[in-house]
């Protein structure tokens, strides 16, 4: 069985112990596989963040396993030393807002990433300016983020994802502050970079004008999740 | 890697600077605080090297002739000019008074010397106009503080004095400058008694049958005369010849005169570590308060500048960036403050320092000791918001 992509195994998450814990994810299973855009989608309270959450390392999952990019990240316990290391080398985030560090222009705050995995200040910038060409906002380069519109900060924000080519993206309700015009085009871009840099992107929303553009989508609620396998749906 | 603490700076310079500036001005006024004492310090030491002793003798048990007082009679030099080791010995008179200048009057030290024997301990070592006192009354030499001019009078009590002479930074410990007058001048001046008063002593006197004896004639008038007349001075003022060490010459004085002896060590002992100690103190609690008040500033500004960012700590955390760097951000930008702040502390006290009426003495080692010190505040009062930053959950930047 090939595990290239995100491939998550009956994993678990309970908040707390005893009468006030929560199971906020029950058995979940899901894969993803490289250059796939999938959506998952739920109610509020369904467990969407709590996944995301786990797969990107920033909180402990009760028991399962998840297999990020062929290498076994989880399995009852953390395979892997540096979680720091795994979110900055394999894992981009898009959030439901763009988080910009507000001091640093477009670029530098895309640079950054690959800065900080040591590549040299020139490379990291150029990349960056690749990716902002490649989102069409290379033109807004040097404005900070407070002289972006929302629709270019959050163009900017994915790219910052996308910068470090990670084999998974995850984003959290990316298109919830744009009207449908700018969601239906930042979906169109994760589609586009998915296939471009084999990336397997999981995309959280309850987004309606999005729904129909996923081909594939999982439904979480009550911390369970159904693969509803849409045929002839998806984005072109 | 780009620094960050740097962009952010960059990004909020409005609010850098006028804190730093705010800051700075009080880091000026605790390094005015220091130059204060540091000032008075000099003073003292001035008013030392410029009596020109190397041993001060003073009356039995006293702390004096500056920071008590004290008195020995006035013929006591000649048998200490006959001591062993004994270059000169001259004496000398301090009282810190009002002297009158034209309808105004100024604090200042006067100073009796001994007329007609320029050198000798206590004279001013140096004139920047002028000439010394040459008469044995009524002529004065001022220190430039005490506002005189060449060819002023000053009232001292109830004598006029004509200034014949000036001199810089000749002041008493407590920064006050000095006039010098003839010793004479300056004997009646300290120990002199009003008309009324004198009336009343003489009136006394005659009543008392003791005294008043006509069958010896001369007695009343020589008790008068000794008791209206002043024969005291504060100190011998002393300079050995070289050779000798003040111990060898001031042990035999102590013991055979029963008077008390100090040389300028112990005489430097007594004005920093007594005279000027309360003042010491105080500065000392103004420094202490003024360190706190700039430690709260620094720790609220960054306080407040890290609470803005959570959220990108949240999400710089998210993406890898280490509890390192982020620590390193907030206390780099925790110096900067205390840098511009020192910058403009240092300005600001060099250019104030003249215009304190007392003499505020910025020396290089205390502007290095605040800097440390400001540094020190710094890092300190980075620790709050760094234990913050790194408390924040990664997490949080997702939903
Ligand atoms: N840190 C936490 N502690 C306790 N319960 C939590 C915590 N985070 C989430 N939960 C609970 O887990 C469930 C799923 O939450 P979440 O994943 O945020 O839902 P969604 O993102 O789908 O709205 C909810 O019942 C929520 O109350
Ligand atoms: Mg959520």
């Amino acid at each position: 069985m090939s595990a290239k992509g995100i491939r998550i195994e009956r994993l678990s998450k309970r908040f707390g112990e005893g009468d006030t814990a929560v199971l906020a994810l029950k058995d979940v299973n899901m894969h993803v596989a490289p250059g796939e855009v999938v959506g998952l989608i739920g109610p509020s309270g369904s467990g969407k963040s709590t996944l995301l959450k786990c797969l990107g390392a920033v909180i402990d999952p009760t028991s399962g396993r998840m297999i990020l990019d062929n290498t076994v990240i989880y399995d009852d316990g953390w395979k892997v030393r540096d979680l720091r290391a795994l979110r900055r080398d394999k894992i981009g985030f898009v959030f439901q807002a763009p988080y910009l560090i507000p001091f640093l222009d477009a670029t530098d705050n895309v640079a950054l990433l690959p800065m900080l995995a040591g590549v040299p200040n020139e490379e990291a910038r150029q990349r960056a300016l690749d990716l902002l060409t490649a989102l069409d906002v290379q033109h807004r380069a040097h404005a900070l983020p407070a002289q972006l519109s929302g629709g270019e900060q959050q163009r900017v924000a994915i790219a910052r994802g996308l910068v470090n080519r990670p084999p998974v993206i995850l984003a959290d309700e990316p298109t919830a502050p744009l009207d449908s015009q700018r969601a239906l085009t930042v979906i169109g871009i994760l589609n586009d970079m998915a296939r471009r840099f084999e990336a397997a992107i999981i995309v959280v929303t309850h987004d309606e004008k999005i729904i129909p553009t996923f081909k594939r989508i999982y439904h979480i609620r009550d911390g369970v999740t159904y693969e509803e396998a849409g045929e002839g749906r998806g984005f072109t | 890697m780009i620094s960050l603490a740097g962009r952010d700076i960059m990004h909020a310079w409005g609010k850098f600077v006028f804190t730093g500036i705010g800051l700075g001005l009080l880091i000026g006024v605790t390094l005015t605080m220091a130059g204060v004492y540091r000032g008075m310090v000099d003073d003292a030491t001035v008013l030392l090297d410029s009596s020109g002793a190397d041993l001060w003798v003073v009356q039995k048990d006293t702390l004096g002739p500056y920071a008590e007082s004290s008195s020995v009679p006035d013929d006591l030099w000649r048998s200490i000019r006959v001591m062993p080791g004994v270059a000169q010995a001259a004496n000398a008179t301090y009282l810190t008074m009002q002297v009158g200048k034209g309808d105004q009057d100024v604090r200042a030290m006067v100073v009796g010397i001994v007329a007609g024997e320029p050198g000798a301990p206590g004279w001013p070592p140096q004139l920047v106009a002028g000439r010394q006192i040459t008469r044995g009354h009524y002529e004065a030499v001022a220190d430039l503080a005490a506002g005189a001019r060449l060819g002023d009078v000053l009232k001292i009590r109830r004598s006029h004095y004509t200034v014949v002479g000036l001199t810089r930074r000749m002041v008493s410990s407590n920064g006050d400058p000095m006039v010098f007058i003839p010793l004479k001048d300056a004997q009646e001046a300290q120990f002199l008694k009003d008309n009324d008063a004198i009336l009343m002593q003489r009136r006394r006197t005659e009543a008392n049958p003791a005294f008043n004896r006509p069958e010896v004639p001369g007695l009343l008038d020589a008790v008068i005369a000794s008791q209206t007349g002043n024969s005291y001075v504060n100190a011998v003022l002393v300079r050995i010849l070289p050779g000798f060490t003040s111990q060898e010459v001031a042990e035999p004085i102590r013991r055979w005169k029963r008077l008390t002896v100090y040389d300028r060590t112990q005489m430097e002992g007594i004005l920093i570590g007594k005279l000027i100690a309360t003042s010491a103190r105080q500065i000392g609690m103004f420094l202490v308060i003024l360190a706190l008040v700039s430690a709260a500033i620094v720790a609220f500004i960054i306080y407040t500048l890290t609470m803005d960012k959570i959220r990108e700590i949240a999400v710089l955390k998210l993406i890898g960036t280490r509890n390192r760097t982020i620590a390193w951000m907030i206390l780099q930008q925790s110096l900067v403050l205390g840098v511009i702040g020192f910058v403009v502390g240092k300005i600001s006290a060099t250019f104030a320092a003249p215009l304190f009426p007392k003499y505020v003495l910025l020396v290089p080692i205390d502007s290095l000791l605040g800097f440390g010190a400001v540094l020190a505040i710094c890092v300190l009062s980075s620790v709050v918001s760094i234990r913050m930053a790194l408390r924040v959950d990664p997490a949080q930047a997702i939903g």
